[in-house]
């Protein structure tokens, strides 16, 4: 271990001094907006201002909503990642480009997408409309619309995550003579376990943040269709400190998966290293 | 004296921009006729517009008829809902003049300080039902829109056109539950044209502006549910003399002709 150590000491050159300044004005540029947030706050109404009716109802929409479409991200996008990082089959780059197309889709282009899909004159929503089940302006859509740009965060990190596990242990149990369904159960998402709860937690965050497709898509009814972030687009034409107040709530959910993910991610290296 | 250089340089790209605007504006002096003679004193360089989304197509027409009157001007426009430009301003947005969809936020921005003079109101806007083509659920009225299973999509309470919807059911006592409540306008119709909705709530110029796509269907009460829209200076304009010349196109009788094609009502 010494000997290493030193090793390493003696290759790492350290960064230049430079590079301090553009990442200090980036780092300022991420924190700066959010403590002019945290110093417009009308801290003595805060409670009051996130607990009326309306951001109440919103609140309790996002979070069922974001749960049932990272339910929904798992159930999908496990299978997903599994075929684009085990299988082998031709087109399987081009089927990870159209599966990955939503993390570069600006939010609302993925809105009259999803429009013109399950729509009451959309391509699938017409044959839906005869059986008399409609999904614009219903729950069904926010969390349809929160699945269609969630899916490719979870798929890409659980992806990534099957990759860098590599599969020598499949290997190994398929050669004593497990059956794929046994290797998968008992071997591969047992080791990947962790890239799978940092992939759900991601999409769930995705989700909650969902405003552009949702709009679009699902309408603006409170109860129904309006979560947290179209309340907070709405509530700024009329009470700004009620927008503010809410954006707050939002950050610190943010904040607090942010920091859930980061301390695992640190952990990691760490338990290796030693 | 390593952070001096780049304010230097900065000044020096300032005193560039000016440079071209001057060339710029030489340029287009002998091309465009006689322009010394028609605009006199302070009637040049360039002014910044605020003014509510509604009035984007009224403007943007209004502003080819102010380049042929005060040839080498220029008008820049910034179109929004009429809170948030408010906001905007308050905020230091740099502007001249300052068009909202509604009293309200005209009342707003004069109570922070931002106006100077008095707000003229040159146009109003009422609501109209609009339909999908056709209209396949026989809308005739506005109690109609309160018929179980006719899908409608208004504005929300919160900003102006749902405010004056809300007005509207209180006067005529027709209850509408609708589908979605959207943030603009432009959501409701969009929601109609898309066929979602079978019905929406929008401003006669929206309406008007959409075209066949939609089919409207005019509500004889929308009269007492009107919006008025003001103009005004702002206080912190840098150029008053050109942005007085463009509010009196705007309540001139070229605005009123232009704004009344458009589907607005003038007073």
């Amino acid at each position: 271990m010494r000997p290493g150590l030193r090793a390493d000491r003696r290759v790492a050159p350290g960064l230049p001094a430079w590079i301090y300044l553009p990442a200090l004005a980036g780092t300022a540029l991420v924190v700066i907006p959010l403590a002019a947030i945290l110093l417009r706050i009308d801290w003595a109404h805060f409670i009051p201002l996130i607990s009326s009716e309306a951001s109440r109802a919103a609140l309790l929409l996002s979070v069922k909503t974001a749960t049932a479409s990272t339910a929904l991200c798992v159930l999908l996008g496990v299978p997903m990642a599994l075929i684009l990082a085990r299988g082998t089959f031709p087109g399987l780059r081009l089927v990870r480009s159209l599966v990955l197309l939503p993390l570069v889709l600006p939010p609302v282009v993925g809105g009259i997408a999803l429009l013109y899909a399950f729509g009451r004159y959309g391509l699938l929503g017409r044959y839906l409309e005869a059986f008399d089940i409609r999904i614009a302006f219903t729950t069904t859509a926010v969390v349809l619309a929160q699945t269609f740009v969630s899916l490719p965060f979870l798929v890409v990190s659980f992806e990534g995550a099957l990759r860098s596990s590599g599969n020598q242990y499949e290997s190994v149990a398929a050669t004593l003579g497990g059956r794929p369904s046994t290797v998968l159960r008992t071997v591969t998402l047992p080791l990947v376990l962790p890239g799978l709860l940092s992939g759900a937690v991601l999409a769930f965050a995705r989700s909650l943040g969902e405003f552009g497709a949702t709009l679009t898509f699902a309408g603006s009814l409170q109860g129904v269709t309006r979560t947290l972030p179209l309340e907070i687009y709405l509530q700024r034409e009329t009470d700004p400190e009620a927008a503010i107040a809410l954006s707050l709530l939002l950050i610190l959910v943010a904040a607090a998966i942010v920091i859930a993910s980061a301390s695992r991610r640190l952990a990691g290296p760490v338990r290796q290293s030693r | 004296m390593t952070t001096r250089a780049p304010v230097r340089s900065i000044a020096a790209l300032g005193m560039a921009t000016v440079g071209i605007a001057a060339t710029a504006a030489a340029c287009a002096g002998p091309q465009s006729a006689p322009a010394p003679s028609s605009s006199p004193s302070g009637a040049s360089g360039e002014i910044t517009v605020f003014a509510a989304s509604s009035l984007t197509s009224v403007f943007s027409t209004l502003s080819e008829q102010f380049d042929e009157t005060y040839p080498g001007t220029d008008v820049h426009f910034s179109f929004a809902g009429s809170t948030d430009l408010v906001a905007q301003l308050t905020q230091g947005a740099p502007a001249d003049v300052f068009a909202a969809a509604d009293e309200t936020s005209m009342a707003a921005a004069v109570d922070t300080g931002l106006i100077t003079g008095v707000p003229a109101v040159f146009a109003a806007n009422t609501l109209t039902i609009v339909t999908r083509p056709g209209n396949p659920r026989g809308i005739r009225a506005f109690a109609d829109l309160a018929r179980p299973g006719v899908s409608v999509v208004l504005c929300a309470p919160q900003v102006p056109c749902g405010a004056a919807g809300v007005k509207l059911q209180e006067l005529t006592g027709v209850t509408i539950t609708p589908a979605s409540e959207e943030s603009s306008v432009v959501g409701v119709l969009g929601k109609v044209l898309s066929g979602e909705a079978d019905a929406g709530l929008v401003y006669a110029t929206d309406a008007e502006a959409a075209g066949g796509k939609v089919t409207v269907v005019a509500i004889p009460e929308s009269g007492s549910a009107t919006n008025r829209y003001p103009i005004a200076l702002l206080a912190d304009s840098r150029n008053p003399d050109l942005a007085e010349r463009f509010v009196e196109l705007v309540t001139g009788p070229a605005g009123r002709r232009i704004c009344a094609d458009a589907g607005f009502a003038v007073p």
